[in-house]
């Protein structure tokens, strides 16, 4: 089975962080300089207009790593829900972003860009890393004056595509084609502060045009073909119909019955959503949305060896699907309720009727149900106190400039 | 513009930032970062002249708390010396390496690193109430789509528009 990055520390163990910092910091630094980021006037010209270096260069930079995150995520290359996302603080990020502003039309770096002036000998470039330093410095003198002002308005990790309700894949589009016509406007604009003819749209525009498709193809691309693991399930679908590779099932009266004597052999696992079964459950269930089941974090859960797995859902074809994921993730012995979660629930919580005259089987079954409704309930008592492997227990990448 | 050692194309040197910026991701799970590393120099410079002072703010305290192996075990820090030395070759590739300053026309020497310096002294302030700078806020930011990412992004690329007029003397104009 094919691991998912970000490579460290599952792959690559976190010793050798410090070496691929320092390789993709050469990566960074030689990108910088050769784009013309070590010069500070090509860097203002961006408020000026007469240079647009920085927005080309950094917008391209921005998208290209987007585009490539989303095309990673989409090949189940790379784990989107743990890498770093920086977290949003409206009030400080919009203060401190100002000021940055200010320090940028003042200074005429930014921090990253000033290291590669330097390196190649600015002397303004050096004043500004030690303006920096003690900037840095005073902010930490004056922290305890900011610091309820820097923790206001705490929205953890949020994404942008959120924030405006749509789709991860549009806002990646949405944002590759204001890139390619903000590259359109300032080049007009660039040419015109120069007293140019303009030239964006005229000269070699076959290779232009290329040039600002790939990303937009590669986006749609994206939005078209299905995710791996759409795919997957497909594929696994397909041979299912075909009756191959035919989940097991298990019946609720059996299930029942494997619950009362030995549930510590069984890993029941719900995947509705958690609305659902917060709701109702069966007796010592978790909940692992079906969308979920595929996430990384639950690899481990669901290949225990001493414990089969049962899954169910709000249609027996949900518990199926649950079951075939598991599989296609090693693990052979897991089975799939036959009947609904609602089904289950009238099974042996809603009213058991013993007909008048009832044969012997009917009587029987009627009794077992009762006795087992209230034997599932004080397993679900003695289990509430325990801890829930519920959440998920992969946690996000530390990052960002602390 | 006179220069001999011509620029990369923008686009390219984006593409190549942006492939870096990808790498960094795939194989750490984090983004670039400059501010930080001088965050390093700072706390190491405050621990090293006045320990007392460290000890006793909560500041550095929480910083250490972070860096248990010391504030320049840090991987922004080996990542800055990492830019040092790229930026370095690149010059040296380019033959722009030298001890040179740049300014606008109408600047004197002294005008302009007084400049850089108060610049900086407000990036770096600001870059730790925003927490990060134009590379790990804005630049990393934007590659995951984080919503606070790019609004700093926003704010700091609009702070230097909305103030570009008043400090034109330092730049264009005589």
């Amino acid at each position: 089975m094919l691991k998912m990055a970000p490579l460290i520390p599952e792959i690559i163990s976190p010793e050798y962080n410090y070496l691929v910092a320092l390789i993709v910091g050469l990566g960074f630094g030689f990108a910088l300089e050769q784009a013309g980021f070590s010069s500070t006037r090509k860097l203002v010209g961006l408020f000026y207009g007469y240079d647009f270096t920085v927005l080309k260069v950094f917008f391209t930079a921005g998208v290209t790593a987007m585009i490539g995150v989303v095309l990673l995520s989409h090949l189940e290359m790379l784990n989107t829900d743990i890498i770093f996302v920086n977290p949003t603080f409206l009030p400080s990020a919009i203060t401190g972003g100002i000021i940055m502003g200010a320090g940028f039309i003042i200074g005429g770096f930014c921090p990253g860009t000033s290291a590669a002036a330097a390196a190649i000998g600015k002397l303004d470039g050096w004043a500004f890393i030690g303006g920096a330093t003690i900037g840095i410095f005073a902010f930490g003198e004056v922290f305890p004056l900011l610091e309820d002002f820097y923790l206001a308005g705490n929205q953890g990790p949020l994404l942008f595509y959120d924030v405006l309700g749509i789709e991860r894949i549009t806002f990646a589009l949405i944002l590759t084609a204001v890139a390619i016509f903000a590259f359109v406007a300032t080049g007009m604009i660039e040419d015109k502060v120069n007293k140019k003819p303009v030239h964006i749209l005229s000269g070699n525009w076959k290779k232009k045009t290329i040039a600002a498709a790939i990303p937009l193809a590669v986006v749609l691309l994206i939005m078209i073909t299905p995710s791996r693991k759409e795919f997957t399930m497909e594929k696994l679908e397909a041979r299912a119909a075909a009756g191959e590779c035919k989940p097991d099932l298990i019946d609720a009266d059996k299930l029942a019955f494997e619950l009362m004597n030995n549930y510590y052999h069984y890993n029941v696992i719900d995947v509705r959503s958690p609305e659902e079964y917060e709701e109702f459950h069966i007796a010592t269930a978790i909940n692992i949305p079906l969308d979920d089941l595929h996430s990384t974090a639950y690899r481990e859960l669901l290949n225990q060896r001493i414990q089969t797995n049962v899954f169910y859902g709000a249609s027996p074809a949900q518990a199926k699907k649950a079951c075939l994921v598991a599989r296609y993730h090693g693990n052979t012995t897991s089975l799939a309720l036959d009947v609904t979660a609602e089904d289950f629930r009238n099974t042996f919580y809603g009213e058991i009727n013993i007909p008048e005259n009832p044969t012997k089987s009917e009587q029987t079954v009627a009794l077992f149900r009762r006795r087992a409704a209230e034997k599932m309930k004080e397993i679900e008592a003695n289990l509430a106190s325990r801890e829930k492997p519920v959440q998920k227990k992969v946690t996000r990448v530390q990052g960002g400039c602390s | 513009m006179d220069q001999k050692n011509k620029f990369m194309n923008p686009y390219l040197a984006g593409v190549l930032l942006g492939f870096v910026l990808l790498a960094t991701i795939y194989i750490t799970g984090r983004g670039l970062g400059a501010s930080g590393a001088m965050k390093s120099v700072a706390v190491t410079t405050v621990k090293a002249t006045s320990p007392d002072h460290y000890e006793s703010t909560a500041y550095y305290q929480d910083y250490a708390a972070d860096h248990p192996d010391g504030p320049m075990k840090s991987w922004l820090v080996f990542e800055m010396l990492g830019v040092l030395i790229g930026a370095f070759l690149s010059g040296a590739l380019s033959g722009r390496l030298g001890l040179k300053l740049e300014k606008g026309p109408g600047v004197t020497n002294t005008t302009r690193i007084i400049g850089a310096i108060i610049g900086g002294m407000l990036f770096g302030f600001g870059s730790q109430l925003g927490r990060g700078c134009t590379s790990g806020s804005a630049l990393s930011g934007m590659a995951v789509m984080s919503f606070g990412g790019i609004i700093t992004m926003f704010a700091i690329f609009g702070g230097a528009y909305a103030l570009a007029w008043f400090f034109r003397k330092l730049w264009i104009t005589r």
